[in-house]
């Protein structure tokens, strides 16, 4: 999507969400989306490291947010978000997503995410998934006012 | 460790999941294909992933969305289609990601009807939703899943 000025970029949680990458898009903004960040890392050329291209570079830039003792997945998994965190101006965070459930390094990472988003002075919106068709209803209508309110939206 | 050489370089791709009553993943990649104009199209059980030129996709999924609006819903993808590291073609069962997809094409009806429902009335008319932030208290939905964990 090309980016016009006034489009904002807009950190999504669970960062794999299709739901939530769609209404930041449909409402006039970048959604900042996992995708983008391992879609950086096949298409650049380097040392074979299937299948995501994590070579072992990344767990070392990811000493930037998290400390020396923490594991390698997460440190590894932190260079995927932590570039996208500190661009980020606004944030969707969605607490109850079942399907970002993993492994430690995938809990711990997206503990050590909601932590810094929580710590950034951005505008944030918390929800929870819609459970029937009131509540998605309210769901779109809360995404729609936190973007409009970010400005630039159709 | 041998050299990485990255194919497609310079495109992106993206997922365009449809989810409705009167449109179908063989009508969406039907459009598609009559629009491509070079773009890689390829039609899966939930919709289809478009590769090419930013450019050419961003044009292609503006037309797709005017078909039904308020049910097709598109995202990134970072692999292009067919990838063997990722297809299931060759890795067998579904695909990785697919389950968080799975899990959320269960919720898109409702944010469908939200769509539908916000043509018709101001979204500023509408209550906000319960605040993950502000009810720290067990929620009823959860309450019943674990009565029903122990009764099974």
């Amino acid at each position: 999507m090309h980016r016009s000025p006034d489009m904002a970029k807009v950190f999504i949680y669970p960062s794999t969400s299709l739901i939530l990458s769609d209404m930041v898009a449909r409402f006039g903004h970048t959604p900042l989306s996992s995708a983008t960040a391992i879609r950086e890392r096949i298409q650049t050329a380097g040392l074979e490291s299937p299948p995501l291209q994590i070579t072992p570079e990344e767990p070392k830039k990811g000493l930037k947010w998290a400390a020396v003792e923490v594991p390698a997945g997460v440190r590894g998994r932190m260079s995927l978000y932590g570039p996208m965190i500190g661009e980020c101006e606004a944030a969707i965070i969605i607490n109850d997503a079942d399907l970002a459930f993993g492994c430690m390094g995938c809990a711990r990472t997206n503990e050590l995410v909601k932590f810094l988003i929580h710590q950034k002075e951005i505008p944030k919106l918390e929800l929870y998934y819609p459970k029937n068709e009131e509540e998605g209803v309210k769901f779109v209508a809360a995404i729609k006012r936190f973007l409009l309110e970010l400005g630039g939206s159709k | 460790m041998t050299e990485y050489t990255p194919t497609q370089v310079g495109t992106i791709t993206k997922y365009v999941v449809v989810e409705s009553f009167e449109v179908t993943p063989a009508d969406l990649a039907l459009r598609a294909y009559e629009i491509s104009q070079g773009a890689m199209i390829k039609e899966t059980c939930f919709g289809i992933v478009i590769n090419g030129k930013e450019e050419d996709v961003d044009r292609i999924i503006a037309e797709l969305r005017k078909i039904d609006p308020d049910h097709i819903f598109i995202k990134d993808r970072g692999f292009p289609p067919g990838d063997a590291r990722r297809c299931r073609a060759n890795l067998g069962g579904a695909r990785p990601g697919y389950n968080g997809m799975e899990h959320e094409m269960s919720i898109i009806p409702y944010v469908s009807h939200g769509l539908e429902e916000l043509k018709k009335c101001d979204e500023k008319t509408i209550p906000l939703p319960e605040s993950p932030l502000e009810h720290p208290l067990l929620d009823i939905y959860k309450l019943k899943k674990l009565i029903d964990a122990q009764e099974s």
